[in-house]
């Protein structure tokens, strides 16, 4: 019975949305108040009808009802139990109900936390999102629902993914999904924004924090993302540039100029177009995103969840939601004009180039992402587009954005002496030389290469350092406000990832050796003893599990204990990487192949040194540390005056 | 002005476009011509060998054996891998790759790094034997049987589903 209540309650959500979406923008238009007072009971119900349907569902994976025909191709009785609960958006139409979840959250989130917003404008921005979640309703109810039964029930389920029988996927898709579904808010501000004409620096005001909590999760999504690859697929690798990564990092990339492009439009009251385009722009990729991933026009390691037939639909939404939005966009635009100047030295201009630079990026990872699916259309063969290709678009822009970012930081609005500008930055650009210089050799082999990313993340951090001493001497010190203390966190993080990007990158050591029992491998000035493989039943698998001790200079450090799984469910064996974690380094043991034409005992064994591999993600944590501070600043929730009558460029913390 | 305002609609129904046709044309399941016709013909330099050491298909004549198209810098191979390794550790059936745009040092790396399930592995630098074969990209598997006519063909990563219920059954029944 549970399972057809669930269907009933997102059949019921599906029905308030459909009445509600209309009856929001009609009573906004109009000044209907009793219609638009309702958007926000309205919100809460229809989080209510969801949370309920995904609940009953976790329940089913809870109690094994494997009578539901999803619960019993992706569970299994001799699944731990949180893994059984991680399972309920382990396969496309649960991470479809995860996905409807944080829609009605977030839209839920914003009728409960905007009192300070105009009515009409949260009827507005309430209804577009449930006319998304229409959208998505409609295409679980009519092509995925989670609650479709099996009768005659299963006695055992199969088994979840065994690659995603992991902590770090309990939290990644959650993370990934929150930022993606997100930006939905941008998205839905915008479209409200040209429904009413209203497009002042107060509505860029009111986005910005959404935004932010949107690029907050996606940030950590990604990172959670990566970090996984890195310990559980066992190639030591970080970023593979797959099409389903590239799907999350599309909406980050443009999420992260909206971001930028939100603060010149607040501030200054210009970019308006561009700011607008970049809003739709970010929750286009979302949805570009579930196309690429749930459709299959595309191979990727990813493709667990993939049919051709979902993706007309999900296109098809796609085409709706993103047709209508730049229709409106090009009939309401002309009504828009930015207003004031600045000089081209100023803060404007260099948020311009950062906007530049991350469309551009964006642009060539989409370009790269599509490439094999657009000669294919074409006729002209299939083809994939590797790593060399993004690395060498994508590298030499991040290095000018990253040039770019000191001076952003430190130059002021409507413009800077260039004179001025440079004589502050001298210390930090001999600063930045020096080290890139320098450090190279500290680290092992000098190459301008490296010198060049390393004094590019030196410029940045050293610039951000800076300013924090500055403010530090001023009266207002440590009590500047939140949002600036965010900028300055976030800009440290990429210092910090960019540093571990390039010494990876360069001074990564692997071997791939065979190993007999008592065997000895040295790298990075680490030794490796072999001391042999035993095996060990899991819940639902049998491990071989490898004993290397890790010493350095006869000195023993401790013993690392890599694991090679065997599923019950599957012959597809996963390995499972022993990593002795350090602030510079990370010493990485892997177990490969039983080698069977050898002395017995002997296995293929890879190791890795990899220096300053955790700040990549510790980077990452800055960041959306970074933006977790700045939307906490108390001027987001400044009651604001009803009609928005802030003149631009008024506020200029 | 108005003009300007309609360009990034413009530059979406491009790109929608391009997205509807990626779905008429499914990545993974794409008839080859070749199902049912004898393997081309080709003689490669064999990898890790000796200059003029060449496999032609001729040599797999008598036996079913697997033709699979793998190259270091192919990332979906990696998936398939530890699949191949356990065939060719419980002796299924020969598998023979064909390291396709690969650099030979590569080629010989990458096999040393994850383990090598084929018993040779020949060179296709320039791809020419792609071409004649159809590879549409890496990686590829061909089922030939004993008589050299090619009877499957897998577009992208072997996985354990499309093993258990086409391979494993084709091969047997080849094999009788």
């Amino acid at each position: 019975m549970l399972p057809e209540l669930g269907h009933f309650l997102l059949m019921l959500a599906m029905g308030v949305c459909m009445v509600c979406a209309p009856l929001m923008l009609v009573g906004a238009a109009r000044q209907r108040l009793a219609w638009i007072g309702l958007a926000r009971p309205a919100a809460v119900l229809v989080w209510a009808l969801v949370m309920g349907a995904f609940l009953i569902l976790a329940w089913g994976f809870y109690e094994n009802d494997f009578s539901i025909l999803y619960v019993s191709q992706h569970s299994n009785t001799k699944l731990p139990t949180i893994y059984r609960l991680s399972a309920v958006w382990g396969g496309h139409e649960g991470s479809l109900l995860l996905w409807m979840l944080m829609l009605v959250s977030w839209t839920a989130a914003v009728a409960l936390f905007s009192r300070q917003l105009p009515d009409a404008l949260v009827a507005r921005v309430v209804g577009v999102l449930m006319a998304v979640g229409v959208g998505f309703l409609a295409f679980m109810l009519l092509t995925s629902t989670p609650f479709a039964r099996l009768l005659p029930a299963a006695t055992e389920g199969k088994d979840l993914n065994p690659l995603l029988q992991d902590p770090g996927l309990i939290i990644h898709p959650p993370m990934l999904y929150m930022g993606y579904v997100g930006f939905a808010v941008p998205y839905a501000f915008a479209i409200a924004a040209l429904l009413s004409g209203r497009l002042d620096a107060a509505w860029a005001r009111w986005s910005r924090p959404w935004t932010v909590a949107a690029w907050i999760f996606l940030t950590f999504g990604i990172a959670l993302g990566s970090w996984w690859a890195y310990y559980e697929l066992g190639w030591g690798g970080w970023w593979f540039w797959d099409p389903v990564e590239n799907a999350s990092f599309l909406p980050w990339l443009v999420g992260t100029a909206l971001i930028h492009s939100l603060a010149v439009t607040e501030k200054r009251g210009l970019f308006r177009h561009w700011t607008l385009i970049l809003a739709i722009t970010a929750f286009a990729m979302s949805l570009l995103g579930t196309f690429l991933v749930r459709s299959g026009v595309l191979t990727s390691v990813h493709a667990f969840a993939s049919d051709p037939k979902r993706g007309v639909f999900i296109l098809i939404f796609l085409c709706v939601v993103v047709g209508t939005s730049f229709s409106l966009f090009a009939w309401r635009a002309s009504k828009v004009r930015s207003e004031g100047q600045f000089q081209l030295l100023s803060r404007e201009t260099l948020l311009l180039v950062n906007n530049v630079l991350l469309t551009t990026a964006a642009a060539a990872v989409l370009l790269g992402t599509l490439y094999p699916l657009i000669i294919d259309s074409l006729g002209l063969g299939k083809l994939s587009v590797g790593p060399p290709y993004f690395n060498a678009v994508f590298a030499p822009l991040m290095m000018v954005l990253l040039f770019f970012m000191a001076p952003g930081l430190r130059s002021r609005w409507k413009g800077h002496d260039w004179r001025a500008l440079v004589r502050e930055l001298r210390p930090e650009a001999v600063g930045a030389v020096a080290l890139g210089v320098l450090l190279p050799f500290a680290l092992g082999e000098w190459s301008g290469l490296v010198a060049l990313g390393l004094g590019l993340s030196a410029w940045v951090g050293l610039a951000t350092a800076m300013a924090i001493v500055r403010q530090l001497r001023t009266p207002q010190g440590l009590r500047a406000p939140a949002a600036w203390w965010g900028m300055h966190l976030a800009h440290l993080g990429m210092a910090v990832c960019v540093t571990g990007v390039t010494c990876v990158k360069a001074y990564e050591q692997e071997k791939d050796v065979r190993m007999a029992v008592g065997d000895t491998v040295s790298v990075g000035g680490y030794d490796f003893r072999f001391l042999g493989v035993e095996s060990r039943p899991g819940p639902n698998y049998v491990a071989d599990v490898g004993r290397v001790e890790l010493s350095q200079g006869g000195r023993v450090l401790r013993e690392l204990r890599p694991e090679k799984r065997k599923y019950l469910s599957s012959s597809m064996p996963m390995t499972e990487a022993a990593i002795d974690t350090g602030l510079t380094r990370d010493v990485y043991v892997s177990l490969g192949e039983r080698l069977v034409n050898d002395v017995p005992g002997a296995w293929a064994v890879r190791v890795y040194y990899k220096p300053f591999v955790t700040w990549i993600w510790g980077g990452c944590l800055l960041m959306g540390l970074g933006g977790l501070v700045s939307v906490l600043d108390r001027r987001y929730r400044k009651r604001q005056a009803a009609r928005g009558a802030v003149p631009a460029g008024a506020a200029t913390t | 002005m108005k003009f300007k305002a309609l360009l990034p609609l413009g530059i979406f129904v491009i790109l929608a476009g391009f997205l509807a046709a990626g779905l008429q044309r499914n990545p993974s399941e794409v008839p080859s011509p070749l199902v049912g016709k004898p393997a081309p013909a080709f003689a490669a330099q064999r990898l890790g060998e000796a200059a003029g050491v060449q496999f032609s298909p001729t040599q797999m004549q008598g036996q079913v054996w697997l033709l699979n198209v793998w190259a270091s810098w192919c990332v979906a191979c990696r998936v398939e891998h530890p699949l191949l390794m356990e065939m060719a550790k419980q002796k299924v059936v020969p598998m023979v790759g064909l390291a396709y745009k690969d650099q030979p040092q590569d080629g010989i790396k990458w096999l040393e790094r994850h383990g090598n399930p084929y018993v040779l592995s020949a060179l296709d630098l320039d791809g020419r034997t792609g071409i004649e074969y159809g590879v549409y990209g890496v990686p590829e598997t061909f089922v030939i049987d004993k008589q050299g006519v090619i009877r499957h063909k897998v577009i992208g990563p072997v996985t354990q589903q499309i093993l258990d219920t086409k391979l494993l059954p084709l091969i047997r029944e080849l094999q009788k």
